[in-house]
């Protein structure tokens, strides 16, 4: 979790015009505590990678300000902010060998030849490549320059690492290994890292904090459990794992509790999230995994819905049903492949309901 | 382990007729060789015809002219019968005679003229007028022909003729290193204000070397700016760029004559401007500086092309991991990206350097004197019908680019050479 030891990185008010028309980042205010993992996530063309090359230097801010431990870096160029960085297809200097690719950030920064073998030594074992020094890139597999190019970007020991997808290019089994060794890394090198991703499992397996991006905007600002079973907004709640969305109207609201009434004319239980007064519209936003089909598991006069069964796709571990609710054909309910459970054939008519609690009253869009 | 894989055959290795796979296997690849063979056989065909085939023949005619063996044939069987070194004795001149008298009948006169003329500026008219009164030569020969003229007892020319009685000499090779035979047959470095090849040979390679390090310095920008514009701006560029190829290199050369002459349009411009005098305007053409300028010009597109195909699959990213990792712009630019770029300029400054050795018309039009290459040397001996001492030239060009060329290969390696 967050080591809250104040403000490290700060993004003030921060925008960012390439054409001088529209905004690609706008008005981006973050802070990052030191020893953070924090990741930046969204679709292509959000913003999020604009906002990680600012921070790196790269981009510059068209306005607005952006601080590192106190200080502002807007005018420091990128080789003096004492950045790491990973980049998407590595970036390894293909002409060096691994360990002259190491060797750079501390030649260039004028350590000797003793305390260099040292220090890339130590990178290397820190990422199981120790021998491996004397290869070229060229030679190594994905996984491969993927350890060197996160070796590289500790070995002169900086306090911010930034990663710009770097396992986008890995296969998923090996994403899911370095996903688990990257995390390893920040705990025990206790480093802040700030990551950018598009992939929302990479986000909530790794993060202390996850920013969700859209539109140049972080739409949400939160730790992954949060994000996932309490989205602030329907992007979000779209956005972030499987979600069923039923558009209606705020029938009732008391306190954070609302009733809606949906097109086809039920009636739901919701949680009320972003609306604001009767008449509203809304969408109501429900997990698969959290709609119930057994009645007696739902919390006294929950209202019911009618549901009739589509499709049952066998998945192994859980059974995906599609069925027909208040209009909609493709609401999903996830159902556990376990003994005991109540099977589902197509065409079953069925009643659905859930803990007024999971399903989440949000903006209508 | 090991006794059970001794006797056992592998599975594998033995096809369902009994015949081993690798026989099968180089069968079905020979159909394969022998069809691809049939493809590249015209260009194998045409390759040889007009590129093996002339360059050996001209390596042979460097090494062998019969213009005097073929036409003194007594001559050759006294000098192999006597020993070098020795003053003609009448038996010499009776044999000199008896060519002569061969030249007459065969009208050879002129050939063998030429070929000791090569040695003996003069004297290939020593032969023709010999030969018309050889009939009237009676013993004592030596008498008879010193009367016809004294110069035949020119020790240079005993010698120069001892060496054309065999059709195989290095007389030509000689020649171009500036090196002569003496009246003594010993080898000698020719008079010093008559020594042509070997200056010439090296202002080549000197000229040929600042052209390419120009046309270097001038296309790494140009090949940098096209890789990184944008597609619209690099297309419209590379159209500047390559334009000089869509106009006929003899209409671009008088181009530049047309610009940079005493009267021209560069030098009248400045006079107008005031930067040089009436009378001080600048030499640039009919020099050594109208050949820089102009072969640059023509030259540059070659440079540019490689490096620019290396420099745009450079990616970016490359340069933006060195600035992260604390490097300034400038060394980013000198241990991370120009060694990127190394195979491209090797490529480039090669063909340049190669183009620019062997480069003719535009020396010859706007070199003047001192502007002329070694190439304009085997032009002019081209057209006084010295094939063997053109040939010879054109060889110790092909030497030094083979030289070059092997250099280049230790020093960077020909496999990194990328073309485009």
């Amino acid at each position: 979790m967050a080591h809250d030891t104040g403000e490290y990185v700060a993004f003030r008010n921060v925008q960012k015009s390439y054409d001088g028309e529209t905004l690609v980042v706008k008005d981006l205010n973050l802070s990052i505590s030191q020893g953070e993992f924090l990741t930046m996530l969204g679709p292509s063309g959000s913003g999020k990678t604009t906002s990680l090359m600012m921070l790196a230097g790269f981009e510059t801010a068209t306005n607005g300000q952006i601080l590192l431990d106190g200080r502002p870096i807007n005018q420091v160029p990128p080789h003096k902010r004492g950045i790491g960085m990973v980049f998407q297809n590595y970036a390894l200097f293909p002409h060096m060998t691994v360990g002259e690719n190491l060797a750079f950030p501390l030649e260039v920064r004028g350590m000797g030849k003793d305390e260099r073998e040292t220090r890339i030594k130590r990178a290397l074992d820190m990422v199981q490549m120790g021998s491996f020094a004397a290869r070229r890139p060229a030679q190594l597999s994905g996984g491969q320059q993927q350890r060197i190019a996160l070796a590289r970007a500790l070995v002169f020991d900086p306090k911010l690492v930034l990663m710009d997808e770097p396992l986008g290019a890995l296969d998923k089994q090996l994403r899911e290994h370095m996903q688990f060794e990257i995390k390893h890394l920040h705990d025990s090198l206790g480093i802040t890292v700030v990551y950018v991703t598009h992939d929302q499992g990479e986000a909530l397996t790794m993060s202390d904090r996850v920013a969700v991006f859209n539109d140049g905007r972080i739409q949400q600002l939160a730790p992954p459990a949060d994000l996932y079973e309490r989205p602030g907004n329907s992007f979000v709640a779209q956005f972030i794992g499987e979600n069923n969305k039923l558009p209606g109207i705020v029938e009732e609201l008391r306190d954070d509790r609302a009733l809606i009434r949906l097109a086809t004319g039920e009636l739901i239980d919701a949680t009320a999230v972003n609306i604001h007064k009767k008449g509203e519209k809304t969408m109501v936003s429900i997990r698969p995994e959290r709609v119930e089909i057994n009645t007696e598991m739902m919390p006294e006069n929950a209202h019911l819905l009618d549901a009739e069964v589509r499709e049952i796709i066998y998945m192994g571990d859980i059974l995906r049903a599609r069925m027909r609710v208040a209009g909609s054909e493709d609401f999903v309910v996830k159902l556990r492949n376990s003994i005991g459970q109540r099977r589902l054939n197509p065409g079953e008519k069925i009643r659905i309901g859930w803990h007024p609690q999971d399903a989440r009253a949000l903006d209508a869009v | 382990m090991a006794s059970i894989t001794q006797t056992a055959v592998p599975a594998s290795s033995l096809a369902s007729e009994g015949m081993p796979l690798k026989i099968r296997l180089a069968r079905a690849q020979a159909r394969n060789r022998r069809r691809a063979f049939l493809l590249v056989l015209p260009l194998l065909l045409f390759v040889t015809l007009t590129f093996v085939l002339p360059i050996g023949q001209m390596l042979q005619r460097s090494l062998y002219h019969d213009g005097f063996s073929a036409a003194a044939p007594s001559l050759g069987q006294w000098f192999s019968e006597n020993p070098e070194d020795i003053r003609p004795d009448e038996a010499g001149f009776a044999a000199l005679a008896a060519d002569l008298r061969y030249m007459k009948e065969q009208n050879l006169a002129g050939a063998a003229g030429t070929r000791i003329n090569y040695n003996v500026p003069g004297s290939r008219s020593l032969f023709t007028s010999a030969a018309r009164k050889a009939d009237d030569l009676e013993a004592p020969y030596r008498d008879a022909i010193l009367g016809l003229d004294q110069k035949w007892d020119d020790p240079r020319i005993w010698v120069a003729m001892r060496e054309a009685s065999s059709p195989w000499t290095s007389d030509f090779y000689l020649t171009a290193l500036d090196i002569q035979r003496g009246a003594d047959g010993t080898l000698e470095r020719v008079d010093e204000h008559s020594r042509v090849y070997l200056a010439l040979y090296g202002k080549t390679f000197l000229l040929s070397g600042v052209i390419t390090v120009i046309c270097l310095v001038l296309a790494f920008p140009i090949a940098h700016l096209l890789a990184t514009l944008p597609m619209g701006k690099a297309n419209l560029l590379m159209i500047l760029v390559l334009l000089p190829f869509w106009t006929s290199l003899l209409v671009r050369t008088t181009s530049w004559i047309v610009l940079l002459q005493g009267q021209g349009v560069l030098n009248s411009l400045l006079v107008s401007a005031g930067i040089i005098g009436e009378d001080g305007r600048l030499a640039l053409i009919n020099n050594q500086t109208g050949t820089i300028i102009v072969m640059v010009h023509i030259l540059l597109p070659f440079m540019v092309l490689p490096i620019y195909s290396v420099m745009r699959v450079i990616p970016p990213a490359y340069a933006r991991a060195a600035r992260s990792l604390g490097a300034t712009s400038w060394t980013t630019f000198r241990r991370i990206y120009a060694p990127q770029t190394l195979p491209g300029i090797g490529a480039g400054v090669l063909l340049v350097f190669i183009l620019a050795v062997g480069y003719y018309i535009t020396p010859a039009l706007v070199g003047g004197a001192d502007g002329q290459l070694f190439s304009n040397q085997i032009q002019f001996h081209m057209t006084r019908s010295n094939w063997s001492q053109a040939a010879a030239l054109a060889a110790m060009l092909l030497a030094g680019v083979l030289v070059l060329y092997w250099l280049y290969d230790r020093l960077i390696g020909i496999d990194k050479l990328k073309l485009g």
